[in-house]
């Protein structure tokens, strides 16, 4: 089997399970204990959280840990919101963000905040300028996530931050999930108050993620309990995935540069294959800005997306449409609407995402899959519509 | 980045007469080991001075790392030309534009200090001066309170050019004064009384009592952590002995003179000390006591207990006050670990009134009606656990917990 749904979940790293089930066999006791079996418990975390702050340059007080990607969203964006809400009551996200923070905006509509959600452009990317003109003086909170998960386009971070430092009443939230360990990510320089990562999309184990918290940030928690995690997040921390995200984290910054160059080229492969099958529209475009390096998305207009994953996978490859977390909606993807895609293209978008494993040979076998695929699925195509 | 490399000026060590070249390679010991983490970076040292070459390492970051070396009076980032007119004039029009908001005011002061150059220094300050008035239409010279004052200093491999100079930590290069032990309880007090012996160029051995189970295996972490800090002061790494001093403190408990109680533990405390020094050949003890801070830091107290010991006391904190050491811990980055609320053996069994001017008479009857004492005491100094802590590691850890990292 060829797995190319890397932006849903990867393989975890060998090193990383051994981490996970040592860790766990030998530290089992509380972190919050006072005895000593407790107090090395906790060492493993506050390790972990150095591990992670010497990685980005920041704090380790900075970072707190998370069950993933989606509390860490959650974390960032509501406790900003219900925290800083006697500065005001607007906040600006996009309308491309994933669905972890896009619900956590539609709740808090309906708890009255107001919420502006800017458009991307038809490549996938949102433009600073528009971010700009969506903010007020009333504006508390900024969210833009650093790489779409659908189409992989990378958002002007740096640009959005840097404009945002002139709005110190502004907090600046970025969902890193699908970034880190791809693209560099340079929080003090960029401005970044709250930043996501989720450890399974890096190689590392489930139900971990972390989420960086500026010093001086305040959040109003999710959960009530104990102090854990600077009194941010109640409940005993899961110990051995912390340290095997931390793990996780470090194997795939240190090796980043060398990612990004290997995967740029793999990319371009796969893009200039799919770009020759007429029956295909490669969604996302690099003139527009920034791609990421292990995404490619493309939509067949007039055929049902779900059609095509189950083809794929007959023939031994597993992709995916739109993100996992709202695969099992079969309405056309919320992304590609929000970046002005006609109807057809929006509905029948499949999303292929890679890892280090692959080759371009991996690389080349999947584009010749995709092209049988194509021309066994041609005769059922649905022109004109193509609603399901 | 505009600057290529940093110009590192030497502190007090300057003028130390005949030592002064032993000083020179201590202090360029300690630049090396500071720019440790930044492998491009290339310290070197030349007569007074010593250049390191960034090599494209970020400023930044070093910049905030030579701030805590000791011996340092000041530095400055600079731009390294080739002695020769064009090549300065290029590199000081250079260095101006890469202010990002254009200064208004700027002047040029060169050195030339290298005679053979054809300009005098004061031809020099007109030929560059003027080279970047010409360039740079808003800017006008202030001789006098310029916003930005360009040197320009004149040697024969090469002319440096820069404009500011961060004050240095000042002080002499660790270890050139001398070995000291420090009493390091693991309160707001004692690993300031550290830096500031580091910073005199005391070398440093730290010695902490621990009265486990009493105090708690966090306590000892607590220290082990300020003992790290200590240790990124003074050249990485930092020895710490750990005494066991639950036998004589609760056989002093025992006894039953409640409020004699701290001055018997800090004079036990001196002799375990003392003896430690002797076997590391230490010359001076070092205490974070503060005149009037606490009942054991009168100065009927000090006198009671200071007489303990042969060796000199160093109290380098004994005229401050509390709030000026506690903006020093913050500084030196011991604070937000010394606060952490974990008992240490002094905490411990806290008399509600101990003694502030303790009877020397009565206190010497009370040891000697104790002859276990030395025993206790020699004792202790052979239960002394001694780890070398390393600034930048997690202290000790085993081989498979490193792996999981």
């Amino acid at each position: 089997m060829l797995y190319f749904d890397h932006c849903a979940s990867t393989p975890p790293h060998k090193e990383v399970i051994r981490t996970l089930a040592e860790v766990m066999e030998h530290h089992y006791a509380n972190p919050s204990s006072l005895h000593k079996p407790g107090a090395e418990a906790n060492k493993l975390i506050e390790r972990a959280r150095e591990q992670a702050a010497a990685l980005f340059g920041v704090k380790a007080e900075e970072w707190i840990f998370t069950s993933g990607g989606t509390e860490s969203n959650n974390l960032a964006i509501k406790g900003a919101a219900r925290q800083y809400r006697s500065r005001g009551n607007h906040l600006v996200t996009t309308g491309i963000e994933h669905a972890s923070v896009y619900e956590a905006f539609r709740q808090l509509e309906r708890e009255g905040f107001r919420v502006t959600y800017v458009p991307a452009g038809p490549g996938g990317h949102v433009s600073p300028e528009r971010i700009r003109e969506a903010c007020t003086d009333d504006t508390i909170l900024v969210s833009v996530m650093h790489v779409n998960n659908e189409v992989g386009a990378v958002q002007p971070i740096a640009e959005i931050g840097r404009w945002l430092r002139s709005r110190p009443k502004t907090l600046f939230h970025v969902d890193g999930v699908q970034s880190v360990g791809k693209l560099p990510v340079s929080l003090k320089e960029w401005g970044i108050d709250l930043f996501s990562i989720s450890a399974h999309k890096l190689q590392g184990p489930k139900g971990v993620g972390l989420l960086y918290v500026r010093e001086d940030v305040r959040l109003d928690p999710l959960f009530s309990g104990g102090q854990h995690e600077r009194g941010l997040r109640a409940g005993t921390q899961n110990v051995p995935a912390i340290v095997a995200a931390a793990k996780a984290l470090r194997l795939a910054i240190e090796s980043q540069p060398l990612r990004l160059e290997r995967m740029t080229r793999l990319r371009e492969r796969l893009v200039r294959q799919l770009q020759a099958i007429p029956e295909l529209v490669v969604n996302g475009d690099a003139s527009s800005g920034e791609m990421a390096p292990h995404i490619v998305h493309f939509s067949y207009p007039g055929m049902k997306p779900e059609v095509i994953v189950h083809m794929l996978e007959q023939n031994g490859v597993v992709v995916s449409t739109k993100s996992a977390c709202s695969s099992k909606d079969d309405r056309p993807s919320r992304v590609l609407l929000a970046m002005g895609l006609p109807h057809d293209r929006a509905a029948s978008g499949v999303r292929i995402s890679f890892g280090d494993e692959h080759t371009e040979q991996d690389i080349d076998k999947l584009a010749a899959i995709i092209r049988t695929t194509v021309d066994t699925l041609k005769p059922l195509e649905r022109k004109g519509g193509g609603q399901a | 980045m505009i600057y290529d490399r940093i110009i590192l000026r030497l502190g007090e060590i300057t003028v130390k007469g005949r030592n002064r070249g032993r000083f020179e390679k201590r202090l360029l010991e300690q630049v090396v080991e500071a720019l440790k983490s930044f492998p491009r970076a290339k310290a070197t040292a030349t007569y007074g001075r010593i250049y390191v070459e960034l090599n494209g390492e970020a400023y930044e970051p070093i910049r905030d790392r030579l701030k805590d070396v000791f011996g340092l009076s000041s530095f400055s980032p600079a731009k390294r030309a080739d002695s020769e007119l064009e090549s300065i004039r290029d590199a000081a029009l250079a260095i101006m534009r890469s202010y990002p908001d254009v200064p208004r005011t700027f002047k040029v002061t060169v050195k030339r200090a290298w005679k053979q150059f054809p300009h005098t220094s004061h031809e020099m300050n007109h030929l560059v001066g003027a080279h970047v008035l010409r360039a740079t239409p808003n800017l006008k010279v202030d001789v006098h309170r310029p916003d930005v004052e360009l040197h320009v200093d004149i040697q024969p491999e090469g002319t440096y050019l820069y404009c500011e100079a961060v004050p240095g930590a000042g002080g002499f290069p660790y270890g050139t004064n001398g070995k000291a032990i420090l009493l390091l309880s693991g309160g707001i007090d004692s690993p300031v009384a550290g830096w500031m012996a580091m910073r005199k160029g005391l070398e440093l051995e730290a010695v902490h009592f621990h009265s486990y189970p009493f105090t708690s295996e966090q306590a000892k972490d607590k220290v082990v952590e300020l003992a790290r800090r200590l240790a990124y002061y003074g050249g990485g790494s930092l020895k710490l002995h750990l005494v066991p001093f639950t036998d004589i403190q609760t056989a002093l408990v025992r006894f039953n003179k409640e409020h004699l109680l701290i001055t018997l533990m800090r004079r036990a405390m001196l002799r375990i000390a003392e003896r430690i020094a002797d076997r590391r050949k230490a010359g001076a003890i070092v205490t974070g006591d503060s005149l009037g801070q606490v009942a054991s830091q009168t100065l009927g107290s000090m006198n009671v207990i200071g007489r303990t010991t042969s060796l000199p006391l160093l109290r380098p904190l004994v005229m401050m006050d509390k709030l000026e050491i506690i903006r020093m811990a913050e500084r030196i980055g011991t604070y937000e670990t010394s606060i952490l609320p974990y008992e240490d053996c002094c905490t411990l069994f806290q008399p509600k009134s101990p003694s502030t001017n303790p009877n020397l008479n009565v206190v010497e009857r009370i040891e000697s009606s104790m002859p276990e004492l030395d025993g206790m005491i020699a004792a202790a100094v052979d239960g002394t656990e001694t780890i070398a802590v390393e600034y930048g590691s997690g202290g000790k850890v085993g081989d498979l917990e490193e792996s999981w990292f």
